[in-house]
């Protein structure tokens, strides 16, 4: 064969086997069909929480709870919600002491420092669901992400367990469940709250410290909440878009 | 010396070899990334549905007041009005679901008489001082509190 | 706890990067500073550092195609490490850099050695037999075309790759810096000033990495040294290292004059649990003491013997203080806690997936890699026909 009629078939070998190619590709993506729309509505809803300081004793039913519900590994390093104790000596504000015994899980031993110097209480912690949140931010493959509803969730098939949300978050909230090596975190309980139910946390609480709040439902008392009482989430300064809010977070809580 | 189009040739094929190459690409991409991907976001919508499929383990009180009605009105009359079933009686789903299948089975342990009100109302200086504490070691330190608490649900003495 | 100072977040006691992401940049930064070294040859005609060029290229190459390597050790689910391609997150700096990554390897590093090579390439598939000849031939795209309009048109295409190639090397490691520095969340990773270091450090660490290739080749093939050579690579790791220690500096005190909220913590790790890795190891032995070894012969007349021996010597220096800046910035990153109230330890195991033999290995990898594709593709020999080629 000459150079000529090589070359030809050469280019015309390339031609079919690319036109395949581009017609399998196409058959695919015509082929398929969205799944099924949930039945509940996202946008019918936005999803905060609302925790009041000033309630919370630090039993740790609300950590219990959350373990139990969603089925958290029960070691000292993974937590979905966690409380901690501050000991803030009044003439240090900045260097508060912090401690968080299993996250609060069995609650906390009695320190019984009556120094009129020192101000002691609890803060409990969780994923705050972000809006502008950074772990979505950098998740390289979408597996992380804000629902319609304003709830940050993990699709457990789809994570890497590359770990970068985990070092974007500023709150300590996610960590690597070591039974599947993806990564976890607070959910807000979606199972429950697209069913009509609150999270586990502010179903078991005691004193109504942790609220389930919908910020689209003009009936919620968040509004109120937010109306009525100072409020802040933790670190502002990252503006993350928290909606996790505080009732009687003091400066020195980190 | 212009060049003739066979010096172009190994670059022609070089070329072939990205196309061959990104088309690859592109037919993985179709088989492998689930049809709705992107719908609502740079995510996959199924991990929704996902999501809200785990398995409930508390059931809720608006569940437990169906049919627990006595103790329902006991406690909306005491201090106990805002706190729920599950807080002392633990994750119940099991027992409601079992109860709505019409089994008797997944009956639920009573709760510790000491241990579950040590929980909350052992006193501490970092507890809000509103709220009802005692210090365990001196306060009825051997009896189960419903001793005199006798009827939880609404713990006041009468 | 074991281990854990001060408060943490929960969550935050074990580190979650380890070694091997420390590696990661390291390599890829070898990558990087390697390919620049071989463009100053190519784009901007510093003709002492030719003998260098093609050993430079190769090098980059066999490390580019162990860096992902780490990284897939490192994932909870390798398997699925595709779906960085398929389904890329666009805002995460991550995902994009796997595009880069491609990029680079496919475009920049395997097109520009292919047109470089391609004449020794068919040569070779003409004179060899067997195997070997089909590999050579599939290498060569079976086109056998070498005559001085074919070479010409590979020469002019090879030169703007590697202009293309400049930036995109830059984007390279930059990309990686930017992956640390865009965290906010991280108060000693988020910096803008964190790619450029990056990239600085990446330089000197693939300047000195060829240098001592450069040298290790030489004793190997009992050739005498290049002089002119070795003394313009180290006048440029000289000046790539002031650089970069300048830019660090500056980042350091401007966070020590600053203080901002995160300060004190990190000053406290820094002169704990850090002091070693960064004070000693990275700052004194790993950067003070190569560029002044360095600065002397720049400033002194000094014996070609003696100048030989502070090169190595200094070039291996560079290494280990460019690792060391690696570790201190993944490491030292994850050992306080977000909370700026503690900080825990890190707990390097030995022979499991993130530990110090895999560790070992996947550095050892690279120049096995290279071996086969020197002897694939000797670097050395062709230097005479290349330039008559570009004339």
């Amino acid at each position: 064969m000459n150079q000529d009629r090589r070359t030809f078939l050469g280019h015309t070998g390339k031609l079919l086997v690319l036109t395949a190619a581009a017609a399998a590709a196409w058959e695919h993506v015509l082929a398929g069909a969205p799944e099924n729309a949930p039945t509940y509505n996202t946008k019918e809803h936005w999803w905060g929480m609302a925790i009041d300081i000033e309630k919370c004793i630090g039993c740790g039913t609300c950590v219990r709870a959350c373990k139990t519900e969603n089925d958290v590994p029960i070691e000292d390093k993974y937590f979905r919600t966690w409380v901690e104790r501050y000991v803030v000596d009044i003439r240090d504000l900045e260097h508060p002491h912090v401690e968080s015994p299993n996250g609060g899980y069995a609650g906390f031993h009695e320190r019984e420092v009556k120094d009129p110097n020192y101000k002691m209480f609890f803060v409990p912690k969780l994923c705050n669901h972000c809006t502008h949140s950074p772990c979505v931010q950098v998740c390289p493959v979408g597996a992380t992400f804000e629902s319609p509803d304003g709830v940050v969730l993990v699709d457990r098939q789809y994570c890497l367990g590359c770990r970068y949300c985990v070092q974007a978050c500023p709150y300590g909230c996610r960590f690597i469940d070591p039974r599947v090596e993806t990564v976890d975190k607070c959910s807000l309980c979606y199972h429950r709250i697209t069913k009509g139910m609150t999270t586990a946390c502010c179903e078991t609480c005691p004193t109504g410290a942790r609220k389930l709040a919908d910020l689209k439902d003009p009936k919620d008392p968040i509004h109120a909440f937010l109306r009525d009482h100072k409020v802040q989430v933790l670190k502002p300064q990252m503006a993350t878009g928290a909606k996790m809010y505080y009732n009687g977070l003091d400066g020195s809580v980190r | 010396m212009e060049p003739r189009p066979s010096d172009y040739r190994h670059l022609v094929r070089m070329a072939g070899l990205f196309v061959v190459g990104i088309s690859t690409f592109l037919v993985l991409r179709s088989v492998f990334v689930p049809k709705d991907y992107g719908l609502f976001g740079p995510f996959n919508p199924g991990a929704l549905q996902q999501n809200m499929d785990h398995p409930i383990k508390f059931a809720g009180q608006a569940t437990c007041v169906v049919c627990h009605t006595e103790q329902a009105d006991l406690r909306a009359k005491g201090r106990h009005a805002n706190v729920a079933c599950e807080s002392c009686h633990g994750a119940l789903a099991v027992h409601a679901q079992a109860q709505t299948d019409g089994k008797t089975s997944a009956k639920p342990q009573r709760p510790d008489p000491r241990q579950t009100c040590v929980v909350c109302h052992t006193a501490s200086i970092s507890k809000p001082k509103a709220f009802p504490q005692v210090d365990p070691a001196e306060h009825a330190p051997e009896g189960p509190c419903t001793a005199c608490h006798v009827q939880p649900h609404n713990p006041k003495i009468a | 706890m074991n281990g854990v100072e001060g408060f943490i977040y929960p969550n935050e006691i074990e580190l979650q990067w380890s070694v091997l992401i420390v590696l990661y940049p390291f390599i890829t930064g070898l990558v990087a500073g390697a390919f620049i070294l071989a463009s100053l040859e190519r784009v901007f005609n510093v003709e002492a550092v030719k003998p260098t060029y093609r050993l430079a290229l190769l090098t980059a190459l066999a490390f580019m195609l162990v860096a992902p390597l780490p990284l897939q050790m490192h994932l909870g689910h390798p398997e699925r490490s595709l779906e960085m391609y398929l389904t890329p997150h666009t805002t995460s700096a991550m995902a994009m850099f796997g595009f880069v990554y491609l990029w680079y390897l496919m475009v920049v590093l395997v097109l520009e050695i292919w047109l470089d090579y391609r004449k020794e390439i068919v040569l070779k598939w003409r004179s060899s037999e067997g195997w070997m000849r089909t590999l050579y031939g599939a290498m060569a795209l079976w086109s056998d075309n070498i005559s001085e309009s074919a070479l010409k048109l590979d020469d002019r295409l090879g030169k703007a790759i590697t202009v293309i190639g400049i930036p995109s090397a830059f984007l390279l490691h930059g990309y990686v810096g930017f992956i640390f520095g865009s965290i906010k969340a991280n108060p000693w990773w988020s910096t803008p000033l964190m790619p450029i270091v990056f990239l600085f450090s990446a330089i000197t660490s693939g300047i000195a990495c060829i240098l001592l290739m450069y040298f290790a080749t030489c004793w190997y093939r009992k050739v005498v040294v290049d002089m002119r050579c070795v003394d313009t690579i180290a006048k440029y790791l000289f000046y790539a290292f002031v650089v970069d220690f300048t830019l660090e500096m500056v980042d350091l005190i401007q966070r020590i004059y600053e203080a901002d909220e995160s300060f004190r913590a990190l000053d406290f790790m820094v002169h704990t649990r850090l002091f070693t890795s960064q004070i000693v190891v990275q700052i004194l032995l790993g950067t003070v003491l190569p560029i002044a070894m360095l600065g002397l012969t720049q400033l002194l007349r000094i014996k070609d013997t003696m100048r030989r021996a502070i090169y190595v010597a200094a070039g291996m220096l560079t290494l280990m203080g460019i690792f060391a800046m690696r570790w201190n910035v993944v490491i030292g990153g994850q050992l306080f806690s977000k909370s700026f109230l503690g900080y825990t330890t890190y707990k390097m195991e030995f022979a499991t997936r993130e530990g110090i033999l895999p560790a070992l290995v996947l550095m050892a990898l690279p120049f096995g890699i290279l071996w086969v594709l020197i002897r694939l593709l000797p670097p050395w020999g062709h230097e005479e026909q290349a330039h008559i080629n570009r004339a």
